[in-house]
């Protein structure tokens, strides 16, 4: 294996935390989004916002990095996606701002009116962010972005069936791990019913991204034949794991068990991330420019080894500490932490 | 009518995306430098408070510092998303250069991304932290904060200073890089003096705009301990910060004038090579000289080399393309950075002297008056400073080497994304300061002071905490 294919590797690591965290905190939008204002939905949007609420500018961190890397070791390859896919990616950098300044407004919002505008913005960017976010990955796997500025098709890269069922799919992937991670949020925060709600939820997202997975698959045989080709290739194995996973958390689900989900769901995503992988393996961007072509020199991807070695023994224990921190329910905000914690059934009598 | 139809796809075809994506990125960056200084210096006066408050069982002090702390997470959010937009535009907007020397500097933001993440981290536990973590504990779980605050600093800025002074690479003959060498770019030539000078920038801002808000409190009479506290700590920062600017930002202008001379002559309008060159304060930048200002005549070869005799770089030793636009802009900017920095130290030294005379703030409502415009003059003044340190490299985005024109994207409409920007950005920067104001009047709600305790038994676990 090249340092170049190391970082590649990096590159996918990245991503694929992006995808498991990021995903799960876009999905928890499209959740606020379909709660609707009822007293049962208004509980459910207490329990997203104080279960996202330490953790997702973190998540959110796993973006700037796939950036970083990107430029720093495949410089040619950003500049050919990010002028070609201008538009979607535009569309992507506008989401990003609404969701979080929605987000990080909403709960200061006095009047009620503006406390629903700002939750709104949070819920549609939540949904229309990794929609685009999803239309750039299935341009690059439909071999739609050529080397060069912006030397693709600024609109039909991204419009076409594989781009848009992509952009689907990232949407319910979302969603369905967001709803598997709000199963446990409600367990931890003591409300039986919102765990029925979400279990329910988790459901029936698990049907809509396994039923888009299997015609992402038959686009792509069509659109992306190199990504298909790979994937019932050498990417088989992972592709079988993340249907075993998926179909676990089915039954799981269906039985209405809740522990284990949470790993098995994560398995389902993070297979089919590397399966992709190893599928578009050796190109960046398939057909027109590979790995090794694309590298920035041995002096620079060495020094991004060492940073991102750097960063697993400094920031992975810290994350690892959030996360603990918030999964044992140490953080809380001070006045706002009644209004925060969702209130039970119990309490609320 | 119809012809002006027919050939409007072509001439919007034809105008280039650089202007656009110039005003983008100024505007963008712009807005976000006034956050990204929140972020890095405001947790460090957070801290300051609440070191203050458990040292000497404040319970004001702690109260201001857990109140800034739902400041700064307002704040760090609003610059995260904004900082994301950068990291985008960079790709959105100037792909040519990413390509061509993203493998060089990118590097620098890949360490800031640890930085990066170090602070999202650990100001989401502090944030959180209150009530439920003891004391000190919860404090330190604020310095790396602080810590990866100036971490992340350096690394931005350091990638500007590279792009000032571009080294540590070498070119093939097709203009393509041959080979980086990266110690060369993490410590290039301009760190040393562009580094501490933005650093600084952060504390003045912070600290001026934390002040000014308590200050413009007591100018209504609200001359409580809480305000007089919330007024005197981030004031003593910027204070103790702003004579080391000056130091600092004096050693940059040197160093321009050696090292970027045409950015150095057209922050001073000076057309031709010479010695004996006149300062001026303000004026018009004419082809013929400076028109009006104040001329100190001497005194700018005196700053450049500590005698009238120092001979100073004309902007006519570079032909006209070659030069900064905007003249009498730059011009302007420099002069009224360098002026705002002399006032805060009159500032600083009146404060010094009540302090030392009376132990006390100086009792004129025109010192608070002074303190209360301080916070806005701050970020004019860093805005000013960017403006010369961004436009002055002009026409080039890596100085002397490659030009801003042959960076910019090949992509159409880059004019509906700067709108949009410009919509959007207004927005988010009304909505910010609403609900910062929505923050401060809740505060001040009768009540709500006095039940707040800072650290303390709060409110019952979540169930599922005792069920474990």
């Amino acid at each position: 294996m090249s340092t170049a294919d190391a970082v590649a590797g990096v590159l996918w690591i990245g991503a694929t935390l992006y995808a498991v965290f990021g995903g799960a905190d876009f999905g928890a939008g499209l959740w606020t989004l379909l709660a609707g204002t009822s007293e049962r939905g208004r509980r459910a949007r207490r329990l997203v916002d104080w279960a996202i609420g330490p953790v997702w500018e973190a998540n959110h961190v796993w973006l700037i990095f796939v950036l970083v890397v990107l430029w720093t070791s495949f410089p040619d390859a950003f500049a050919s996606v990010m002028s070609t896919l201008f538009i979607p990616l535009s569309l992507a950098a506008l989401g990003i701002v609404l969701r979080g300044s929605g987000f990080a407004f909403h709960e200061q919002a006095r009047r009620l009116r503006y406390r629903r505008f700002a939750e709104l913005i949070f819920d549609v960017s939540s949904l229309l962010t990794p929609f685009f976010m999803g239309t750039v990955v299935g341009a690059i796997a439909s071999g739609q972005v050529p080397v060069g500025n912006a030397a693709g098709d600024p609109v039909s890269s991204w419009t076409g069936p594989a781009p848009i069922l992509t952009g689907a799919l990232f949407v319910a992937t979302g969603a369905y791990l967001s709803a598997v991670f709000l199963v446990s949020d409600a367990r931890r925060a003591g409300d039986e019913d919102l765990e029925r709600y979400f279990g329910r939820r988790a459901l029936a997202a698990a049907v809509a991204a396994g039923a888009l997975a299997v015609a992402g698959l038959l686009v792509y045989r069509a659109d992306a034949r190199y990504i298909y080709d790979g994937l019932v290739g050498d990417a088989l194995p992972l592709v079988i794991v993340s249907a075993l996973c998926g179909a676990g958390v089915l039954a799981m689900l269906w039985r209405g068990g809740r522990r284990g989900t949470r790993p098995l769901a994560v398995g389902a995503v993070v297979a089919v991330i590397w399966g992709w992988g190893v599928a578009q393996h050796p190109y960046l961007l398939p057909k027109s420019l590979t790995i090794s072509q694309g590298a920035a020199g041995d002096a620079t991807l060495d020094a991004t080894l060492i940073v991102f070695g750097i960063a697993v023994v400094t920031v992975l224990p810290s994350l690892g500490f959030l996360y603990t921190l918030t999964q044992r329910s140490v953080l809380g905000e001070g006045e706002g932490d009644s209004a925060r914690r969702p209130l039970t059934r119990a309490e609320q009598k | 009518m119809s012809s002006l139809f027919d050939q409007l796809p072509t001439l919007l075809a034809a105008s280039s995306e650089l202007a656009p994506a110039r005003s983008q990125m100024a505007f963008t960056l712009g807005f976000h430098i006034i956050l990204a200084s929140m972020g890095v210096a405001f947790p460090a006066i957070m801290l300051i408070a609440n070191y203050i408050g458990l040292r000497r069982k404040d319970p004001d002090a702690l109260r201001l510092a857990e109140r800034w702390s739902k400041v700064a997470a307002v704040l760090f959010a609003v610059g995260a998303v904004t900082g994301t937009v950068l990291s985008f535009e960079f790709g959105l907007l100037w792909p040519e250069f990413m390509a061509r020397f993203g493998d060089v500097f990118g590097i620098l933001f890949a360490i800031e991304g640890i930085f990066f993440f170090t602070e999202a981290i650990f100001i989401a536990i502090y944030i959180y932290g209150w009530k439920r973590l003891p004391g000190w504990a919860h404090f330190w779980t604020g310095v790396p904060v602080v810590i990866a605050g100036i971490g992340g600093a350096y690394s931005v800025v350091a990638a500007n200073s590279w792009m000032n002074q571009p080294g540590g690479f070498e070119l093939a003959a097709d203009g393509s890089v041959k080979s980086v060498d990266l110690w060369k770019v993490i410590f290039n030539g301009a760190v040393p003096y562009e580094v501490p000078h933005m650093i600084l920038a952060a504390y003045l801002v912070a600290g001026f705009l934390v002040a000014s808000v308590y200050a413009v409190g007591m100018l209504r009479g609200r001359r409580d301990r809480h305000h007089r506290l919330g007024l005197l700590i981030p004031l003593t920062v910027a204070c103790v910060a702003a004579p080391i600017q000056f130091v600092v930002g004096d050693t940059a202008a040197r160093a321009i004038a050696d090292d970027q001379p045409v950015k150095f002559a057209a922050m001073e309008c000076v057309r031709q090579t010479d010695t004996h060159v006149t300062e001026y304060i303000y004026g018009v930048c004419t082809d013929d000289g400076v028109k009006g200002g104040i001329g100190i005549p001497g005194f700018d070869s005196f700053l450049v080399g500590f005698s009238t005799d120092t001979e100073v770089t004309g902007l006519d030793t570079v032909p006209a393309s070659d030069r900064p636009p905007y003249n009498t802009m730059l011009h302007w900017c420099f002069d009224t950075m360098v002026g705002i920095c002399t006032a805060m130290i009159a500032l600083g030294l009146w404060l010094a002297w009540a302090w030392w005379r009376r132990r006390d703030i100086p009792g004129t409502p025109w010192f608070l008056r002074a303190v209360a415009v301080s916070g806005v003059a701050a970020i004019v003044a860093l805005e000013c400073g960017w403006i010369v340190t961004e436009v002055g490299r002009q026409p080039w985005v890596v100085n002397g080497v490659m030009r801003t024109e042959d960076a910019v994207t090949g992509a159409s409409g880059v004019w509906v994304n700067f709108a949009a920007a410009l919509a959007i950005y207004a927005v988010l920067g009304t909505a910010t300061l609403l609900v910062l104001r929505t923050m401060s009047r809740r505060w001040r709600e009768p009540g709500d002071a006095e039940v707040e305790v800072p650290y303390g038994p709060s409110e019952p676990e979540p169930p599922g905490v005792e069920a474990k």
